[in-house]
């Protein structure tokens, strides 16, 4: 059952012992002590446990670990960068674009994918993009705002 | 009830966390607490005009003494204590300013903790618009008295009267010799000193603030973006293990037999059976779930013959006798005068509160001691209960609330941390409780399912003449009439309480109980009157309507709207709502399109005018109003709680439909001034309207009566059908 699954959290490589059907969520909130990732509805309706895989948002509850097994895994705690804030994060703070906050890894982790696959989106295309992304504080025209803003600083580069 | 200044003054100041400790400990445990010492000032000689009144059973347990609300370090820090939790309406950052403004210390100094019972002053609960309105008066006057003692304190140590004292920014000067100086942490440095005013000194007018009234970034914005933020699933403890519960099929069902036998030879499973609990306890919630998963149970299910359909027949059958909120003259005289009669009913279904976090609890029990984690809107009340529950001293149980990941009213309620404290105390270990999705359904307190019945009459000239209103189980938040109406009666059956063989699971609070409903029903009850009348919406509003705040408000709205009067149904799809919600005053309008052919209702604008009193926090309270005017799209358009003979059939976000970006209108607030009144509710006021205001906006799109909420594309398709 327990193997051993080697693959890349944020940007350093890791090597778990570790049963692969086990929900990456709880192997992350739990076995690797990273909590950014949420648990709101288990059935990937909410997106509060969003996570970059290969780029990629996914929500970490439908996922097993073996999944990512010689992959890359990004989470809230990894988005920083030289202890810098990424431009998101900073844009979400400049907007007030939460509130509980409690969605807000997983919104700001969709954001990052969105802007991978598509640098400048337009409002239309971040709305339809973070459409399944749920916040029940109503940040959303912030959250918008702040993706904007982002994805202008970004000039259009990877994020 | 009747109050003792002496009492309140002298005993009930120091009632929990801090009840049972004399002063000296008092003293020590806060002294204990790490930073700087602190002042310390006798109490019993103020002026009972003063103080803000602690009675009754918001204030009743609030502490007199300063202290309880703040400290100040050695480093000339501050940090402010409330009894409040943060859950996203911001107060983590409207206290801040408060009491740096009362104080005369920079925002930036002022450190916040919240929500924990050992070292928090009593709170009843974050609810009700409350924290601001109500609880800011303590935290100001307790900094205003902390001020007044460093002052008589500097005055000492300078040599200079305090009249001549000026504080700034955590710094104490003379005005006449401006080096001569000290900072509040200097002075309150080395020991304590109890120390009293004879009078509180009176609040600094609005006209002087420098930090409240700015608008303010949240300062719990960074832990949030970064996911440093803790909330109570994120808690970790040695040893702790994770729980999951046994839960029924139904409300009502009756477990028969329950067999663990598959659970208990799981390695690291722990299967407890405490009463009418049964739990399984794993090192990891994935393993809970799977021991869960193995036991065997079967259930005696209900059959009620209710349902979302039936309900409200059963509610008007078990209607007991009313409480008139509000009335004038005698509607059945009015109706005499009437020259059109009016008589609609309204139906609200339940609706669930469905915060992104689901109910969590960690809870962990050492000896006569227990310490509690808990993502609640009422820590104190928790304590009170796992004391109880534990059979221990209230002051042996500590609880903190981390951040909250939204409440509405749904956290009030907090079995989960009954369920950890259990399991902790009969295992032994720390125990996490995290509902899951389908848990948080099945044990909301939803908003109550809701029937108003409505007559109402116009005389001749087009006005009023009577408003006769019954309303049924959503209770009487918001109903009081405020319109000039020579003859009416607001009568309220039942509350949005659990009322005891009514409702087939429990009930309770939800963002502004009972006004949304209220103000539904009553708008679009308006603008039907309005239609009759053959009158503009608005017009026939202000043309009854003498009260200054709601005049302000509706014409704010309407000027950001840029209304024009039509009579309605107009085509246009413009709606109209006003209320009155925690003495806040507000008026929104929107524009609809409506799909006939599929009922789809798309909101294209909503604008909303707020006449809050003085603002702490402008820019959160401009985020308050966008949050409720999103929220509020769900209990008008898509959210309702289906279920049939106690069970719930939305249990997740695949048939219970929130709020999306897909969603949103263009949304407009306007904060209408008013700085001399006293601030008033902020968190919940703008979502009072949504119901009527998308309502009579759709009326005025099709002349199609929308007499249930919410309005989903089918019941718009029959109410159509029904107009043609």
């Amino acid at each position: 059952m327990i193997k051993t699954i080697q693959f890349n959290l944020n940007d350093n490589p890791l090597s778990i012992e570790v049963d692969p059907e086990r929900t990456l969520l709880w192997v992350l909130r739990t076995d690797l002590g990273l909590s950014g990732a949420k648990f709101g509805c288990g059935e990937g309706l909410c997106g509060a446990c969003t996570v970059l895989v290969d780029d990629e948002a996914m929500p970490s509850c439908q996922i097993s670990i073996g999944y990512v097994a010689g992959g890359k895994v990004k989470t809230i705690e990894g988005l920083e960068r030289n202890g810098q804030l990424h431009p998101i994060q900073r844009a979400f703070i400049k907007y007030d674009a939460l509130q509980c906050g409690f969605c807000t890894s997983g919104m700001i982790l969709k954001a990052y994918s969105l802007l991978v696959a598509n640098p400048m989106p337009t409002r239309d295309q971040i709305i339809s993009e973070m459409d399944d992304n749920l916040c029940r504080c109503g940040a959303h025209v912030r959250i918008i705002q702040a993706i904007q803003t982002a994805s202008e600083e970004l000039k259009g580069g990877r994020p | 009830m009747t109050k003792n200044e002496n009492f309140v003054g002298k005993e009930a100041g120091l009632t929990a966390p801090f009840a049972t400790l004399s002063r000296r400990e008092f003293l020590k445990r806060m002294g204990l607490l790490g930073g700087g010492l602190m002042v310390y000032c006798t109490i019993g000689d103020l002026t009972a005009q003063a103080r803000a009144p602690r009675d009754g059973y918001l204030g009743g347990n609030v502490p007199t003494d300063f202290n309880a609300f703040l400290r100040i370090g050695l480093d000339n820090r501050v940090t402010c204590f409330v009894g409040k939790i943060e859950m996203g309406q911001g107060p983590i950052t409207s206290f801040a300013q408060m009491l740096a403004e009362e104080l005369d210390v920079a925002y930036e100094s002022v450190d916040m903790v919240m929500g924990d019972t050992d070292r928090c002053p009593w709170d009843a609960g974050t609810w009700g618009s409350l924290s601001t309105r109500y609880y800011g008066i303590f935290v100001k006057e307790a900094a205003g008295e902390a001020k007044g003692v460093l002052k008589e304190l500097a005055a000492e140590r300078l040599l200079c009267p305090v009249t001549r004292l000026v504080t700034e920014n955590g710094l104490i000067f003379d005005r006449n010799r401006p080096m001569s100086r000290v900072t509040y942490g200097e002075l309150t440095t080395g020991k304590i000193i109890e120390r009293h005013l004879k009078d509180l000194p009176p609040l600094k007018p609005a006209s002087e603030y420098t930090i409240s009234g700015r608008p303010y970034l949240r300062r719990d914005a960074f832990e949030k973006v970064t996911g440093r933020a803790q909330y109570t699933a994120d808690i970790r403890l040695p040893g702790m293990v994770y729980a999951r519960i046994l839960r029924p099929p139904a409300h009502g069902a009756r477990r028969l037999r329950v067999d663990t036998s598959a659970a208990e030879k799981m390695k690291d499973v722990q299967v407890v059976r405490d009463g009418d609990l049964v739990a399984v306890l794993h090192p990891h919630p994935d393993g809970a779930a799977n021991a869960l998963g193995s036991i065997k149970a079967d259930f005696d299910l209900p059959d009620t013959g209710i349902n979302d359909k039936t309900i409200f027949k059963h509610l008007l059958a078990n209607a007991p006798e009313p409480v008139v909120a509000s009335e004038a003259g005698n509607p059945k005289e009015g109706a005499k005068k009437a020259a059109s009669i009016i008589e609609e009913t309204y139906l609200n279904s339940y609706v669930s509160h469905a915060p992104m976090e689901p109910h969590a609890a960690m809870a962990s029990v050492d000896g006569n001691k227990a310490m509690v984690w808990a993502s609640t809107q009422t820590p104190f009340s928790v304590q009170g209960l796992v004391a109880q529950t534990l059979g221990l001293p209230v002051e042996n149980v500590r609880v903190m609330v981390p951040f909250v990941g939204g409440g509405f009213g749904g956290k009030s309620a907090s079995a989960q941390a009954i369920e950890a404290a259990r399991l902790a105390k009969h295992s032994g270990k720390p125990v996490m409780v995290s509902w899951t999705r389908e848990e948080e359904f099945f044990f909301d307190t939803f908003r109550p399912a809701a029937v108003v019945k409505i007559r109402s009459g116009i005389d001749d000239a087009g006005r009023m003449s009577f408003w006769d209103y019954h309303v049924y189980f959503a209770g009487q938040r918001g109903c009081q009439n405020f319109y000039e109406i020579p003859h009416h009666r607001e009568a309220v059956y039942g509350e949005w309480r659990i009322e005891p063989g009514i409702h087939p699971f429990a009930v309770g609070p939800w963002r502004a109980p009972a006004a949304n409903t209220n103000i539904y029903a009553r708008d679009l009850q308006m603008n039907i009157m309005a239609s009759v009348a053959g009158k503009d919406p608005l017009e026939f509003r202000l043309s009854h309507l003498k009260d200054k705040r709601m005049r302000g408000v509706l014409t704010a709205a309407a000027k950001q709207f840029g209304w024009t009067p039509s009579k309605t149904p107009s085509g246009r799809g413009y709606g109209i709502s006003c209320g009155i919600d925690a003495e806040t005053y507000v008026a929104s309008m929107a524009e609809v399109e409506v799909d006939r052919s599929s009922g789809m209702i798309a909101v294209k604008r909503v604008v909303c005018a707020q006449d809050m009193g003085q603002v702490v926090n402008p820019q959160g309270a401009a985020i308050q109003m966008e949050g409720c005017i999103t929220m509020g799209l769900g209990y008008a358009l898509s959210e309702e709680v289906h279920f049939n003979n106690g069970r719930l059939l939305d249990v997740n976000f695949d048939t219970y439909d929130i709020p999306r970006f897909s969603w949103l209108p263009e949304i407009e607030t306007v904060i209408v001034p008013n700085p001399t009144l006293a601030p008033k509710g902020g968190g919940e006021p703008a979502i009072v309207c949504m119901g009527g205001v998308l309502a009579t906006a759709v009326y005025d799109a099709t002349g199609a009566k929308m007499l249930q909420l919410p309005m989903t594309p089918q019941r718009v398709k029959n109410a159509l059908a029904k107009k043609s």
